[in-house]
C-alpha cells in the first residue's frame, strides 16, 4: 500500500497548520490596505428614509462610504439563485431580486446598508457607528411557520402570500391510493431546526484593483473561486473574468457557509475599485451569525403506509421549508431535490409523494448546510420507520430489514438510481460494534442509577456529487458538476496537481497526492497540489456536496489515465517495447516479463529534453481532464447511538455513538474518519445542542456563543468506526463520498434513541434539557383519560 | 473597542486618586468581562485602572475561621490553593467550574462580586458563607452587598481588597450550567455554618443570588437530601430565557439542592 | 498610547500601541505573528489562546498594556527548529486538525493541560478544552492527540524531529 490508495498517510498541510504557517484571508495585507465595516440593519423590516454619512466623514482615518445606491449606479447586478424550480401547477419559482445592498429596503436583521472604509479597522467601526440612518420600521414576518397564514405580512411583492415555490416530486394518486389499501398508517410531525453552520474562521475578503490593468484581486473565505468568479463576473458585474482572480488561500471550515458569494464580497471588490485602493473586510462573529447563510428549518408532515406484512406501500411528506429574507444560491434545490429525491433511503418503498412549500420570512437567507437536504430526508425517513416500529411493537430493526433494498441498481420513486451497497452488513457490524445485545441490561443497570437509557438507530442513505451535468440541468441546476484536474508532469519529475475542488480542512494536499502516488508509484512528497486560485488553476467547480472525492478525484484519475497512456508511449519508444508492455510500478516503468526499466525521472526528463519522442508525440508531460460523473454516489450507513437522560434534570448525554459506513473505497482512513467525526458532532449538535432563533420582532436571539450552543469537548463522546466497502462502480477510483454523512445520519439517531428513552415521538430538536425533563415529567403523568 | 487609557495601579490610593482624575474610570481585575463588554462597544469608559497588581488585593490566608483571599485572586488560583481546598473544598471546586481555563487564568474573585452578574458563581459562595467583602470604604456583609442584578453595595470609587469566607462544617456546590455560555443557568450552594445551614442559588434569581430560607429551615431539622427535595420555588422569582424558563430554573433548585446537600455529606 | 515591552517566543519586543490595543491584535498585526487567531468576539472559542508567563490565556481579551513586561509564548514559538514540540507532533500524529484554524489555540491549550494534570484520562480532558471550540474534526482526535502527548511528555521524551 505505501503511500498509495488505502494508507494512513499523515497530512502534508498539518506542518503549517501546527506551527502557526497558515495563511488564511485576515492573515493577508495588502500594501496601502484599508479596512471595511458595514452599517447593517437593526431591523427585521424597515424602509430607508435615509443615510446620512456626514458625521462620519469627521471621524479621523475615514477614507471613504459605498451605499446601495452606488453599487446601482456602478450596475452591479443582484445576487442570484442558481437553481430554476417550478411549482406543481407549473409556474417558475417566484424569486424576488436580492440588491447587493438595498437602497430602500432592509428584509432581516444584519443586512447591509452601507460599507464605510477607513485606515484601521477601529477607524472603520467608529465611523460606521457614526452613520445615521432613518429607518421606518415595518411589520415582520419572523416565525415562517406562519408565513403562509392568510394576511400574514409579506416579504416580497413578487411571491404573494409568501410563497416562493409549491414543489412536488412522485405520485401523489399512487401513493394516496397505498395509503387507502394500507394495513397500518404511522404518522409523525417533525421540525428541523435551524442551524448557522459556524465554521470557526469567519467570513473575510481582501480585494484590491489595479488601475492600470483593469484588474481585480479578491482573497476571499471561498469553498469554490472560480464559481465565485464567474457569479461576480456574469451576474454581478464587477469585472470581466480575465480581469478578476480570485484566491482562497487557507480556508478555516466552510461546511456550505462559504459556498455562496455575499453582499460583503462584492462590496468590496466595488469599494477598491472606487477608493483605489485595497479593502480589506473580516467579519467578526456576532456579524456571521446574521449574514452567513443559515441551514435546515423546515415543517414536515409525514405518513407511512405499510400493509399487513409490515412492508413499506407508501409514503407522503408535506414540508415548509423557510428560505429566509432572499433566495441564497442553492436555496431553491436544497429543500427540493436534494431532498426529496432521498426519501426512499434504504427502504424498497414503491410510492413517494412529496411536497414542499418554499417560503420567505424576514430573517437571514437560508441555504445549503453540510448535508444539505438529505440530513432532513434521513430524518423524516428514519424517524417515521423507528415510530412505526414502536407503533407497531416490532422491533426497529426487523422493520428496517424487511424493507431494505437487496437489488441494485435500484431505480426508486424520486429520481435516484442506486449503486450496490449492502445494507444489512451495516446493520450487522453496527448492532455488533453497539452491543446490542448487552443493551437491555446497561438500561436496567441505569434504571437502578435513576437515570433512563435509549438506542436509536438511523440507517441513512445519501447522494454525493451532483451528476450528470446534463441530468442537473434538466432538473434546473444553474450550473455542471463536473471537475477539472491538470496533472503537471516535471521535467524531473515531480507532480502538480492542479485541481478545481478546494480544500477548507478535508486534506487535498495529502490525499490527492495519494491518489498520484498509488498510480505512478512517486513519493507523495513529490506531488503538489495546487488549488483554490483562479490565475492558477482551470476552472473548476470546488468543494461542496461531498465532491471532492468522487467527482474532484475522479478528474484527476482521469487526468492520470492520460498521463500513464502517454508516458508509456514514451518509455516503449525508449526501451524499444511495444506501450502496451510498460508497467508502472514503483517509480519505474518496466518492460513486462523483462528486466528492462526506466526510472520515473528519466522517462519525464526525455518528454521534456524531447531528443528522442516516437514521431507524432508532443513534448511535456501535462494532461487535464474535465470529468464528468454518470451518475450520483451512494453512500450509506448504520448509526447506532446510545444516550442516558437524567430524568430530573432533563440532561442528555450520548454515551455510545456507532458509526458504520460505506463509502465505496477509502483513500485515506485517517482523513476519512476526521471527516465522520466533524460530521457526527454537527449532527449531534443539531439533535441535542443548535438552534437559532428569532423573536418575534425579528432579532437573533442566539447571536453569539453566549446563546448559541455549539458543541464543546465535553458535550461529544469518543465515536466508534468502522466500514463496510463496497467500491462504487459508476466512479474511476470507486469512491463515493464521505463529508457529510455523518450530519447526515446522526440528527436521527440521536433522537431515536432519546424519543426511545423517553416512550414519547414529540420531541424536537434541539432536544435541551427543559425539553427533555418535559418529556419526562409527561411521561410519568398520570395518564388522562381521553 | 473604544479608545480608553489604561493605567496599572500602583497602591489603592493611587487606584482611588487615578478613578477619581478620570472623566468616566473603571477598575480593572482580570478583564474577562470588562473587556469582552468593552471590545462589544457596550461599555466605554474613558480610563480603565488595573488593579489587580496592588499589594492588599493578593494572598490567601487561613485566619481564625475564615478563609481570606485577595481580590485580585484569579480563579485558577482559588482552583489550586491547597489552603482552600482544605478548608473549603466546595469553594475551590466552584472555582474550577467557572468558565474555561484560559478565562480562570485571568479572571479574578473581586471582579466577579464587583460585577455580581446573576448568572455567575462566587456570589452563591459568598452568599452562603456569610462572607464579607472588604473594600477601601469598610466592609460588606454579602448578606447586604448584592442589591440586584449586576447591583451591589459598592460605589463608583470602591474598591474590592479581600474576601473572607466563614469556613463551613460542609458545603458542595452544584452547578447546571447554560449549555451555551456555561454560566450557571442554575446553580445551588448549601453549606452547614456554625449557626445553621445555607442554601444560595444563582443564574435564575429574577433579583440576582438569593438564600432559599425554607431549604436552610429544613435542612436544620434534618439535614438529608429528602429533606429539600420536595421544598417547591416560585417560578414568579425565577429568570427565564431560551435556555430555561422560570419553571424549569424553579423545578432545577430543588434538584440540585438536594444533590448539593449528598455532595456535602 | 502606551509602551509596551514584551518577551515574545523568546524575542523582546517593544512596541508602542493605542492603550486598547488587544494583545492579539499586537501579535498578528503588529509583529506579523498570524498563527493566534481570531474565531469569536465573545472570549469563548480560543482560536486566540497564547501563553502567558506560562499559562493559557485568551489573547483576545487581554490588552497588551495589561501585560506589560510578561512572557508570551505563540504557537510560533513552539517548535525548536525543525524539532516540533510534542504537543504539535501528536496533533499531526493522530490528525488533531482538519482546517487548522482552532488548531492553535488547541495546541496552546494541550500543553497548558498537560502541564496542570499528573495524569490525564479523556474526561478531563475533555472538560479542560471547555473554552476551545473545533468545528471540524468532533474534537475526536484532539483528545487522542492531547493523551498521546501528556504520555509522551511525562515519560520525558524528547519531542521528535519534524520529517
Ligand atoms: C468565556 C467566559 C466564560 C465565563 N464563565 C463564567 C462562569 O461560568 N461563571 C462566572 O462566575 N463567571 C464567568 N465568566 C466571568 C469571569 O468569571 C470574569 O472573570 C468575571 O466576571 C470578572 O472578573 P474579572 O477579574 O475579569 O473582572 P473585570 O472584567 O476586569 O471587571 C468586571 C467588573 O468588576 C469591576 N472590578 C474588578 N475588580 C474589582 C475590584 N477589585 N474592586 C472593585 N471593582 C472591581 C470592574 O470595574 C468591572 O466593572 C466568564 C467569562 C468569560 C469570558
Ligand atoms: S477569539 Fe479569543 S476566544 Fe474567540
Ligand atoms: S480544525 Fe477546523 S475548527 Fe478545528
Amino acid at each position: 500500500m505505501g503511500e498509495g490508495i488505502g494508507a494512513r498517510v499523515l497530512r502534508k498541510e498539518d506542518q503549517r497548520f501546527i506551527t502557526g504557517k497558515g495563511r488564511y484571508t485576515d492573515d493577508i495585507s495588502e500594501r496601502d490596505m484599508t479596512h471595511g465595516v458595514f452599517v447593517r440593519s437593526p431591523h427585521a423590516h424597515a424602509r430607508i428614509r435615509s443615510i446620512d454619512a456626514s458625521e462620519a466623514k469627521n471621524v479621523p482615518g475615514f477614507v471613504g462610504i459605498v451605499t446601495g445606491q452606488d453599487l446601482i449606479d456602478g450596475a452591479i447586478g443582484n445576487i442570484i439563485c442558481g437553481w430554476m424550480i417550478y411549482s406543481k401547477d407549473g409556474s417558475a419559482m417566484k424569486a424576488a431580486p436580492w440588491k447587493v445592498m438595498d437602497p430602500e429596503i432592509v428584509r432581516h436583521v444584519g443586512q447591509p446598508v452601507a460599507f464605510v472604509v477607513a485606515e484601521t479597522r477601529a477607524a472603520a467601526v467608529d465611523a460606521a457607528e457614526a452613520v445615521t440612518v432613518d429607518y421606518e420600521e415595518l411589520p415582520a414576518l419572523t416565525n415562517f411557520h406562519h408565513a403562509l397564514d392568510p394576511g400574514a405580512v409579506e416579504v416580497h411583492p413578487e411571491a404573494p402570500g409568501n410563497l416562493i415555490c409549491d414543489w412536488q416530486l412522485g405520485d401523489e394518486a399512487a401513493t394516496d391510493d397505498a395509503f387507502a389499501k394500507a394495513a397500518h398508517v404511522v404518522e409523525l410531525d417533525l421540525e428541523q431546526n435551524r442551524l448557522v453552520p459556524n465554521a470557526i474562521e469567519p467570513r473575510a475578503a481582501i480585494a484590491s484593483y489595479n488601475v492600470a490593468e483593469e484588474h481585480y484581486t479578491l482573497n476571499t473565505t471561498s469553498q469554490n473561486p472560480h464559481v465565485a468568479r464567474l457569479c461576480l463576473s456574469a451576474f454581478y458585474n464587477v469585472a470581466p473574468e480575465h480581469k478578476l482572480r480570485v484566491i482562497a488561500p487557507d480556508v478555516g471550515g466552510g461546511f456550505g457557509s462559504k459556498i455562496y458569494i455575499y453582499p460583503e464580497e462584492i462590496t468590496c471588490l466595488f469599494a477598491a475599485r472606487v477608493l483605489e485602493r485595497p479593502v480589506k473586510w473580516v467579519a467578526d462573529r456576532s456579524e456571521s451569525f446574521l449574514t452567513d447563510a443559515h441551514g435546515r428549518d423546515h415543517k414536515t408532515k409525514a405518513k407511512l403506509a405499510l400493509d399487513a406484512d409490515l412492508k413499506f406501500t407508501g409514503l407522503k411528506v408535506e414540508t415548509i421549508a423557510n428560505i429566509g429574507a432572499y433566495m441564497s444560491l442553492f436555496s431553491s434545490a436544497t429543500p427540493t431535490y436534494l431532498y426529496a429525491t432521498l426519501l426512499s433511503g434504504q427502504y424498497t418503498t414503491p410510492n413517494i409523494y412529496c411536497n414542499v412549500k418554499l417560503v420567505y420570512s424576514h430573517t437571514t437567507p437560508v441555504d445549503a448546510y453540510r448535508g444539505a437536504g438529505r440530513p432532513e430526508a434521513t430524518f423524516v425517513v428514519e424517524r417515521i420507520v423507528e415510530a412505526a416500529a414502536r407503533k407497531l411493537g416490532v422491533d426497529p430493526i426487523e422493520l428496517r430489514r424487511k424493507n431494505f433494498i437487496r437489488e441494485f441498481p435500484y431505480q426508486t420513486p424520486v429520481l435516484m438510481a442506486y449503486d450496490p451497497t449492502d445494507f444489512d452488513a451495516l446493520v450487522e457490524k453496527g448492532l455488533a460494534h453497539a452491543d446490542h445485545a448487552g443493551f437491555p441490561a446497561r438500561r436496567a443497570e441505569a434504571e437502578r442509577r435513576g437515570k433512563l437509557r435509549g438506542m436509536g438507530f438511523s440507517c441513512y442513505i445519501e447522494a454525493c456529487g451532483l451528476a450528470p451535468s446534463k441530468a442537473v440541468g434538466q432538473l434546473g441546476g444553474g450550473v455542471g458538476q463536473w471537475e477539472s484536474a491538470e496533472v503537471r508532469v516535471n521535467p524531473v519529475g515531480t507532480i502538480e496537481i492542479l485541481t478545481g475542488s478546494h480544500s477548507h480542512g478535508q486534506g487535498h494536499e495529502t490525499t490527492f497526492a495519494q491518489v498520484v502516488a498509488d498510480r505512478l508509484g512517486v513519493p507523495v512528497g513529490n506531488v503538489a497540489i495546487v488549488h483554490g486560485d483562479t490565475d492558477k488553476i482551470q476552472f473548476g467547480m470546488g468543494s461542496y456536496g461531498s465532491r471532492s472525492g468522487p467527482v474532484g478525484m475522479g478528474a484527476i484519475a482521469r487526468a492520470l489515465d492520460k498521463v500513464e497512456a502517454k508516458a508509456k508511449v514514451i518509455a516503449g519508444h525508449l526501451m524499444e517495447a511495444d506501450p502496451s508492455d510498460i508497467v508502472i510500478e514503483n517509480g519505474e516503468l518496466k518492460v513486462a516479463g523483462t528486466d528492462r526499466k526506466l526510472g520515473w525521472h528519466e522517462m519525464t526528463l526525455a518528454a521534456y529534453t524531447a531528443h528522442n519522442l516516437p514521431d507524432g508525440i508532443e513534448p511535456g508531460l501535462t494532461e487535464k481532464a474535465f470529468y464528468d460523473p454518470a451518475n450520483f454516489t451512494f453512500p450509506a450507513g448504520c448509526f447506532v447511538c446510545e444516550v442516558e437522560i437524567d430524568p430530573d434534570t432533563g440532561i442528555t448525554r450520548v454515551v455510545r455513538f456507532v458509526a458504520v459506513d460505506d463509502f465505496g473505497v477509502i483513500v485515506n482512513p485517517n482523513v476519512v474518519e476526521g471527516q465522520v467525526h466533524g460530521g457526527l458532532a454537527q449532527g449531534i449538535g443539531q439533535a441535542l445542542y443548535e438552534g437559532a432563533y428569532y423573536d418575534d420582532a425579528g432579532q437573533l436571539l442566539t447571536g453569539s456563543y453566549m446563546d448559541y450552543c455549539l458543541p464543546r469537548a465535553d458535550d461529544l463522546p469518543s465515536f466508534s468506526l468502522d466500514h463496510v466497502e463496497t467500491p462504487n462502480p459508476n466512479n474511476p477510483l470507486g469512491v463515493k463520498g464521505c463529508g457529510e454523512a455523518g450530519a447526515i445520519g446522526a440528527p436521527a439517531a440521536v433522537i431515536n434513541a432519546v424519543t426511545d428513552a423517553l416512550r414519547t415521538e414529540a420531541m424536537t430538536m434541539p432536544a435541551t434539557p427543559e425539553k427533555v425533563w418535559r418529556a419526562v415529567q409527561a411521561m410519568r403523568a398520570p395518564i388522562a383519560a381521553e | 473597542m473604544y479608545a480608553t487609557n489604561y493605567a496599572k495601579a500602583t497602591s489603592l490610593e493611587d487606584a482611588v486618586a487615578k478613578l477619581k482624575s478620570s472623566e468616566d474610570g473603571k477598575f480593572l481585575g482580570g478583564g474577562q468581562t470588562l473587556l469582552a463588554t468593552m471590545k462589544q462597544r457596550l461599555a466605554a469608559p474613558t480610563d480603565i485602572i488595573d488593579v489587580t497588581k496592588i499589594p492588599e488585593l493578593q494572598g490567601i490566608s487561613v485566619e481564625g475561621g475564615k478563609v481570606v483571599i485577595g481580590a485580585a485572586t484569579t480563579h485558577s488560583q482559588v482552583a489550586a490553593s491547597k489552603e482552600i481546598a482544605s478548608a473549603i473544598p466546595a469553594l475551590a471546586e466552584l472555582a474550577g467550574t467557572i468558565g474555561d481555563p484560559a478565562v480562570r487564568n485571568m479572571g479574578t474573585m473581586g471582579g466577579v462580586l464587583a460585577n455580581n452578574d446573576p448568572a455567575a458563581d462566587y456570589p452563591a459562595a459568598a452568599l452562603a458563607l456569610d462572607a464579607t467583602i472588604m473594600t477601601t470604604r469598610g466592609e460588606h456583609a454579602a448578606a447586604d452587598y448584592f442589591t440586584g442584578i449586576f447591583e451591589t453595595a459598592l460605589e463608583e470609587d470602591e474598591i474590592i481588597t479581600k474576601i473572607a469566607y466563614t469556613i463551613p462544617k460542609k458545603a458542595a456546590y452544584e452547578k447546571f450550567r447554560n449549555p451555551a455560555s456555561r454560566y450557571s443557568l442554575c446553580s445551588v450552594f448549601v453549606a452547614l455554618l456554625d449557626d445553621g445551614p445555607r442554601v444560595t442559588v444563582t443564574g435564575s434569581g429574577n433579583d440576582g443570588v438569593f438564600r432559599v430560607t425554607e431549604m436552610e429551615e429544613a435542612l436544620k431539622a434534618n439535614w438529608s437530601p429528602d429533606a429539600v427535595r420536595s421544598i417547591a420555588i416560585d417560578p414568579a422569582t425565577m429568570l427565564a430565557d431560551i435556555h430555561g424558563s422560570a419553571e424549569y430554573r424553579a423545578h432545577l433548585v430543588p434538584v440540585l439542592a438536594a444533590r448539593a446537600v449528598a455532595k456535602a455529606g | 498610547m502606551s509602551e509596551v515591552k514584551l518577551t515574545v517566543n523568546g524575542r523582546a519586543v517593544t512596541r508602542d500601541v493605542e492603550d486598547r490595543t488587544l494583545l492579539v491584535t499586537l501579535l498578528r498585526e503588529h509583529l506579523g505573528l498570524t498563527g493566534t487567531h481570531v474565531g469569536c468576539d465573545t472570549s469563548q472559542c480560543g482560536a486566540c489562546t497564547v501563553h502567558i508567563d506560562g499559562h493559557a490565556v485568551k489573547s483576545c481579551t487581554v490588552l497588551a498594556a495589561q501585560v506589560d513586561g510578561s512572557e508570551v509564548v505563540t504557537i510560533e514559538g513552539l517548535a525548536d527548529g525543525a524539532s516540533l514540540h510534542p504537543m504539535q507532533e501528536a496533533f499531526r500524529t493522530h490528525h488533531g486538525l482538519q482546517c487548522g484554524f482552532c488548531t492553535p489555540g488547541m495546541i496552546m491549550m494541550g500543553i497548558d493541560i498537560v502541564q496542570r494534570h499528573s495524569s490525564l484520562d479523556e474526561e478531563t480532558i475533555r472538560k479542560e478544552l471547555e473554552g476551545n471550540i473545533c468545528r471540524c474534526t468532533g474534537y475526536h482526535n484532539i483528545v487522542k492527540a492531547i493523551k498521546a502527548a501528556a504520555d509522551d511528555m511525562a515519560v520525558g521524551t524528547p519531542s521528535m524531529a519534524a520529517e
